[in-house]
């Protein structure tokens, strides 16, 4: 699930002569703001990502967040590296159950589309996700218009004295008024839940497991009003309008199968 | 006013009353949080109205780097401030543009167009 743009000419290759490449330019995505799904599983719902705008913090609509969660891997012998390089292997596989991450066959390196099929408070959701960035200790995953919030999250390692640290950091805005009622209205107890379990499946991967704490800022009080208009895009309200439709191609599918 | 930690060196200039300019040199991660929190703390004054970010000796940035940004322009948001940059090479200007702060951040070529546009 490649992203087939293709990279701007402004960014030579490294190693054109004459040219120093920043240290950090292999780790960032090069293609431009719009996301492209070349290729998609048969059973995974492809909607909400092609052609679509990838969305910061600044483009979505409600209060702006920075939660961060943390969990210590007492007595663990690995570094950081060795976690990061786990988790980027296994990512889809430290989901909650009922959650579908599509990730690239190449794994998760920059500039990489996948695929999410969600279920938020029991509805179906098909949306998607950029790599953005990704290095040895770290990776971080953009979204896009339509998305529930608006933002990135950055999976990293660390040592603290000794001890790894694994850590997820979300910054983000509600994309839309529609995303803005659902966390305040659980949404974002749903959203600490999804990572408790994740870092608790990526601790546990390493034999190590302990309390997974969240600290949570309000970065920006705030609302866009301006980018309510984000609710054209809404992810959720476009697949469940996408519903029916499915149900029929699976239906005729059905159908035309021999007994 | 200069300040550092180990990968990252900012020095504060005062052009005029209304503008002042942060000098970043090295490496702009989550290590260099306090630094450039502390810069912001020295380059706003009470009459200050707009910020301008050199990237000239910019060495290397991580996505934590651009959320420190997002949180710096937040931050000058609430004071009505303006946040400039300049001095980006053609890779960091890429990112400003995948990352969309270039909507929020006027990015300018040289010093003098900044500042001129302040």
């Amino acid at each position: 699930m490649e992203n087939a743009e293709t990279p701007p000419t402004d960014i030579p290759p490294s190693g054109t002569p004459g040219i120093m490449q920043p240290r950090d330019a292999t780790f960032w995505a090069q293609q431009g703001t719009n996301l492209r799904v070349s290729r998609a599983p048969d059973d995974a719902i492809n909607l909400n990502v092609d052609g679509r705008r990838v969305a910061s913090p600044l483009q979505g609509f409600g209060k702006m967040w920075q939660k961060t969660y943390r969990v210590r891997l007492e007595a663990a012998a690995v570094t950081p590296a060795e976690i990061i390089r786990a988790w980027k292997e296994n990512f889809a596989s430290f989901w909650p159950k009922g959650n579908h991450f599509y990730g690239p066959l190449t794994g998760i390196a920059p500039g990489e589309v996948a695929l999410l099929n969600l279920k938020t408070g029991g509805m179906p959701l098909s949306t998607g996700v950029l790599v953005l960035y990704a290095d040895d200790e770290s990776f971080t995953l953009m979204t896009p218009e339509g998305h529930m919030f608006a933002g990135w999250i950055t999976f990293s390692s660390f040592l603290e004295g000794n001890c790894p640290i694994v850590q997820a950091q979300v910054l983000m805005r509600a994309s839309d008024p529609l995303y803005e009622i659902g966390l305040t209205l659980g949404g974002h107890k749903q959203e600490d839940n999804f990572w408790r379990y994740t870092l608790h499946g990526v601790a546990r991967h390493f034999n190590a497991d302990g309390p997974v704490t969240l600290q949570m800022i309000c970065v920006d009080r705030r609302r866009q009003w301006a980018h309510a208009r984000n609710i054209w895009h809404n992810a959720a309200v476009r697949t469940m309008l996408h519903t029916p439709a499915r149900w029929l191609r699976r239906g005729r599918r059905n159908t035309a199968q021999p007994s | 006013m200069a300040t550092q930690d180990q990968n990252v060196t900012v020095h504060v200039r005062y052009v005029s009353p209304t503008v002042s300019i942060i000098d970043i040199e090295g490496e702009v991660t989550a290590f260099a949080e306090t630094v450039l929190t502390n810069a912001y703390t020295a380059a706003s004054t009470n009459s200050t109205k707009t910020i301008i970010l050199n990237f000239s000796g910019l060495e290397y940035m991580n996505s934590s780097g651009i959320g420190l940004l997002v949180t710096l322009l937040i931050r000058m948001n609430r004071h009505h401030q303006r946040l400039f940059a300049y001095g980006l090479n053609d890779h960091y200007r890429h990112i400003f543009e995948l990352t969309r702060l270039n909507e929020a951040i006027s990015v300018y070529e040289t010093e003098a167009d900044a500042i001129n546009a302040a």
